[in-house]
This record gives C-alpha cells, sequence and structure tokens, in this order.
C-alpha cells in the first residue's frame, strides 16, 4: 500500500478499498521502521494524524469527501501548524508550538488531507544540504553517504523513501525543487504570490513560495490544486482564480516552444548531465515539442544578487527571534541586550548567523545602495532577461542543478562553494517565474532533475509538460536503492 | 569590498547576536568570502534601472482600517518564556 501515488490512495479510497485509518497506520508504522536510517522527520504527529484520518472517514461515510479527503501527506516543518510543533529546525523555536495554522496547512486540513508529521529542513530554509538542521542531516534514500539536497530535504528524502505519498515544500532559491532532483521527484516552485505565505515562517518576503513535492507531476497537480488561491490575509498574495490543474495535464505538446538558454549548457557543464538532458530533449521533441537556443545574459548575477536580497530580507524577518514573545530564551540575562544577543547566539546556528550578518551589513548605513539597492536593480535586469525570452518560447529547459546528490560533508565547510550550486534556481526566483523539476534519468545510479521555467502563472502548462513526459518515461517511478522500497 | 574585526563586532552588535572573540577571525573570513562573491555585481552598470522589490512590481493591498481579530492573549502569551498579569517580562531596563 505504501508504494501508491497519492492519486492511487484518493481512488482506493473512493471504491472502499481501504479506510484512511488504514493507510494512515501503514505509513506511520513504515516511519517507525525505516525513518531512523534517514532523518526526514522532525516531529510524527501520530495522534493528530489517526484522528484526522478517522474525520475522514467520517466525512467520506456522509458523502462529502473530496480529493485529497483521507489522504495522508507531510508539512515540512516551516508551515505553522495549531497544537503541533513547529521547529524550523532551530534551536529557536524547538518547543514551539503555534497557536494558529498557516493557510496552506488550513487548506491542507479543510480538504481532508491527513498530516503525519513535520518533515526535517534546512534551519530556517537556509541551506541546500539540510546539514544546517538543528535535527542532524537527513540522509538521501538513494544513497546514505549523500545529501538529501535542501532545503527541504526531509520532504524529499520521505516522500522519496515512500514515507508519505507526498509532501508540502518551500522554495526561496531551489529549496523545492533541488532536493526533488537529488532524490528523484516532481517538485513545483509556483509563481511568487501564487500559494499564501501567511504562517510559512519568513526567509526572504520578496522570494518565499510554497509547492507540493510528489513523485508523480499529477500527484503535484492535486496538492497544488488544495494549496493555490488569493489569501486576504498575505499582502503579496495574488488575486487570480485557480484553475483545473488535473483537468491540463492530458493537453497535448504539439507545438510546444522549449528554449535551451545557452548560458546554462556551457562547456563547464558535466557531460553526463549534458547527454541526460539531451536525452530528455529528445523525448520532448517525440511528444511535439521545438527546441531553440534563448540567452539569459544576466545569469552570472543571479548568485550575488541573491546573496544579497535573501539574507537582507532574513535578517529583517528573523529579528522577531528576541527571547520575549515566543522560542528560546537564553539563561539568567543581565540586562536586556544580555538576554537578546546570548538568546540570538544560542538559538541560531552558523549559517544563519551568517546570513543575519551579511544582510545586516548590507542594509546597514553607507552600504545600502552599493548592495542591496544594486541587487534589486540587477534583479530587475534578471527578470527582464526571462520576459523577453518568454516571448519567443513557452518554456525554458535545462538541469535543475549542475550534479547529483553530493556527500554529506562535502561541502559544509565551505559556504560559497554551496551557494554557487544554485546557480540554475536561484534565477527563477529573482523573476518570480514558476518552474518545476522532474526525474530525467540517473547519473551513477544517483537521480538527476530536469527544471522547466514557465510564464507567470501557468503552472498548469509546466504540470502538463511534465506528466506528458512520465507518460513516455519511467524515470519518475524507479524506487532508491538505500532504504527497503 | 574587505570586512574587518571592527566591522563584524558592529554588525554583530546591530543584529543583537554575540560572537565571541574565539569566534571573530572565522566568522570574519566567511563574511569577507560572501562579500566577495556578492561584489560580482559591481561589474555591471545598472544605471538609470529601476530597482525591483516584487518579481511582479505589485503594490502592497491594503485593507479597510477595521478591527477583525478577537483578543486572545491569553493564549498567544501561553508560548511566552516568562509573563505576568498579561505583559512580557525582561530584565529591569530602568533602576
Amino acid at each position: 500500500m505504501h508504494t501508491k501515488t497519492a492519486a492511487e490512495i484518493s481512488q482506493d479510497l473512493q471504491a472502499g478499498k481501504y479506510t484512511s485509518v488504514e493507510i494512515t497506520q501503514v505509513f506511520l508504522q513504515r516511519i517507525k521502521q525505516i525513518d531512523s536510517s534517514l532523518n526526514s522527520y522532525i516531529t510524527v504527529s501520530e495522534e493528530q494524524a489517526l484522528e484526522q484520518a478517522k474525520a475522514a472517514d467520517a466525512r467520506r461515510a456522509a458523502g462529502n469527501a473530496g480529493p485529497l479527503t483521507g489522504v495522508p501527506f507531510a508539512h515540512k516543518d516551516i508551515f505553522c501548524t495549531d497544537g503541533i510543533r513547529t521547529t524550523c529546525a532551530s534551536r529557536m523555536l524547538e518547543n514551539f508550538v503555534p497557536p494558529y495554522n498557516s493557510t496552506v496547512a488550513q487548506k491542507l486540513l479543510d480538504a481532508g488531507a491527513v498530516c503525519l508529521g513535520k518533515t526535517n529542513m534546512d534551519e530556517f530554509a537556509m541551506g541546500s544540504s539540510n546539514e544546517t538542521s538543528y535535527f542532524g542531516a537527513v540522509k538521501n534514500p538513494w544513497e546514505l553517504s549523500r545529501v538529501s539536497g535542501g532545503s527541504s530535504g526531509g520532504s524529499a528524502a520521505a516522500v522519496a523513501a515512500r514515507l508519505t505519498p507526498f509532501a508540502t515544500g518551500t522554495d526561496t532559491g531551489g529549496s523545492i525543487r533541488q532536493p526533488a532532483a537529488f532524490c528523484g521527484l516532481t517538485g513545483l516552485k509556483p509563481t511568487y504570490g501564487r500559494v499564501s505565505r501567511l504562517g510559512v515562517v519568513a526567509f526572504a518576503s520578496s522570494l518565499d513560495q510554497a509547492g507540493p513535492m510528489a513523485r508523480t507531476a499529477e500527484d503535484a497537480a492535486l496538492m497544488l490544486q488544495a494549496m493555490a488561491g488569493f489569501d486576504p490575509k498575505d499582502s503579496t498574495c495574488a488575486e487570480r482564480d485557480v484553475p483545473d490543474y488535473l483537468a491540463a495535464l492530458n493537453q497535448p505538446l504539439d507545438g510546444l516552444r522549449i528554449g535551451l538558454p545557452k548560458e546554462y549548457f556551457g562547456a563547464d557543464l558535466d557531460p553526463a548531465m549534458a547527454d541526460l538532458i539531451q536525452a530528455a530533449i529528445k523525448e520532448l521533441e517525440a511528444l511535439g515539442a521545438q527546441v531553440q537556443e534563448i540567452s539569459l545574459p544576466n545569469t552570472a548575477l543571479s548568485v550575488p544578487a541573491y546573496y544579497v536580497i535573501a539574507p537582507a530580507e532574513a535578517s529583517a524577518n528573523l529579528s522577531r527571534f528576541d527571547g520575549v514573545r515566543y522560542g528560546y530564551r537564553c539563561e539568567n540575562p543581565t540586562n536586556l541586550d544580555d538576554l537578546y544577543m546570548r538568546t540570538r547566539a544560542e538559538g541560531f546556528g552558523d549559517e544563519v548567523k551568517r546570513r543575519i550578518l551579511i544582510g545586516t551589513y548590507a542594509l546597514s548605513a553607507g552600504y545600502y545602495d552599493a548592495y542591496y539597492r544594486k541587487a534589486q536593480q540587477i534583479r530587475r535586469l534578471i527578470r527582464d532577461d526571462f520576459v523577453k525570452a518568454l516571448e519567443s518560447v513557452d518554456v525554458i529547459l535545462s538541469p535543475t542543478t549542475p550534479g547529483t546528490a553530493f556527500n554529506l560533508n562535502a561541502m559544509s565547510a565551505d559556504p560559497v562553494s554551496m551557494y554557487l550550486a544554485d546557480l540554475f534556481t536561484i534565477p527563477v526566483n529573482l523573476a518570480g517565474l514558476p518552474a518545476i523539476s522532474m526525474p530525467a534519468g540517473l547519473i551513477d545510479g544517483l537521480p538527476a532533475g530536469l527544471q522547466l521555467v514557465g510564464n507567470y502563472f501557468e503552472e498548469a502548462r509546466l504540470l502538463n509538460i511534465a506528466h506528458q513526459f512520465q507518460q513516455r518515461t519511467q524515470w519518475h517511478t524507479l524506487a532508491p536503492q538505500g532504504v527497503p522500497v | 569590498m574587505s570586512i574587518e574585526r571592527g566591522d563584524v563586532e558592529k554588525i554583530a552588535y546591530l543584529a543583537r547576536i554575540q560572537i565571541t572573540d574565539a569566534q571573530l577571525d572565522k566568522v570574519t573570513e566567511d563574511l569577507s568570502r560572501i562579500l566577495s562573491l556578492v561584489d560580482q555585481m559591481q561589474e555591471v552598470s545598472t544605471e538609470g534601472v529601476e530597482p525591483m522589490s516584487n518579481p511582479l512590481d505589485m503594490v502592497q493591498r491594503l485593507r479597510a482600517d477595521q478591527v477583525t481579530e478577537e483578543n486572545q492573549r491569553e493564549r498567544f502569551q501561553a508560548i511566552a518564556p516568562a509573563t505576568e498579569a498579561g505583559l512580557y517580562l525582561v530584565p529591569k531596563v530602568i533602576e
């Protein structure tokens, strides 16, 4: 039962093959058996999950079930969940039990989905390897000596290991797409503003977006359908109708125009990755797509601009963690400054502190124009590159990452080298566009992801292309080798 | 732009993060490396380019100035490190 997709579970529940309580117990049992080798969950909310499953079964008996009613899932531990600990993988929030639900959590609750627990992540979503978590690194289910990716690494590992059919994630610079690529999953970062950010612990508010992580494009569509939509409580949430993502999956791809940015396919691209992407392009061509070269000339400036904008916004957002209203407080503070300074020194990990300090510097008197304003100007140049390219093509295709999952501890000593590995995903957040990563093959036994970037609010098109690709290929069905599946 | 130990001490205080003397060299080195990455931005001219703070160039929606939430002080203060009589407690600020 645990190998079924969310769409299959939805159908089985509807057909009465088993109950939500039964399928929920299967996953809870599996988490107990297997997760000690992965560390993909921070909190398993067994009691609440079984209550929700029972309620879902009752709702179905009453004839009020929707497609997600009774289907288990997991939340990245960045989504506030009323009454369930939400740590953001930080000591700062180790014992934080939110008194409210994030809008995404509320929507999934309203849909009747059953939350199994909260998944591990990089602390405050800052990292690309899940190694900055206060609760320890997550291991990649394909090879336990490798990282799961980050920051949504727990969600990725849990879905890949069949410890949940699908999971939520958030993506500020690639945090859904990169772990999806490393674990062989389909992950979608929606357009900025498509999904409410209310109750999603804020990292960089002009970049953060929540989205689905699943094995198939169909499951991602199912989850996005429940997550997306206007929220009056998020002032940057888009006031737009949500299309029927499932209905769009079966559109033909005839005449689809795909652009390949020459800056992403330079001489330094790993030949194995280049070959794999070429093979995937052939499949898309067989489905009716046409490929042409495009240019995104300011690509190389993306990572530098991101490492001003994201830390600057983070330094402002994380100023709320002061040891006064909730979260960690240091022992025996001698005065108010001592309370703030030791609380934040002890409560935050090294990577979070680095980013707060960089952001504070970039925003401080005398440096604002040279850093923050400059980065925002470059952000517009990068956005304009995409807008121009998307006048002549429908989607932009590239690898999701330059390589496959790297070894644990291989990059953690050098933050800058890890930052630079996000060069294919970061520009998309700066532009605010939607992008999907889907499994496109294996390199030395490890999954590699292909990224498609679409125009604003064209999530349906991206899911459609991924679904059609998955009708022709088997990469998304492969099971990881590092844990029993 | 390189950064000195003194700069790091200053921004650490602005950010209210205590950094011990033993940590200062390492933090200064890490921040310098990040800033040298960031400084690649200076190679391109952005004269006349309007800074972009929202990817959709959206303006934040305003809402009517009306009370919509009920008071939940007890619930919200139940998760605070220290409260008394509905107030948050911090070390004495004024002697």
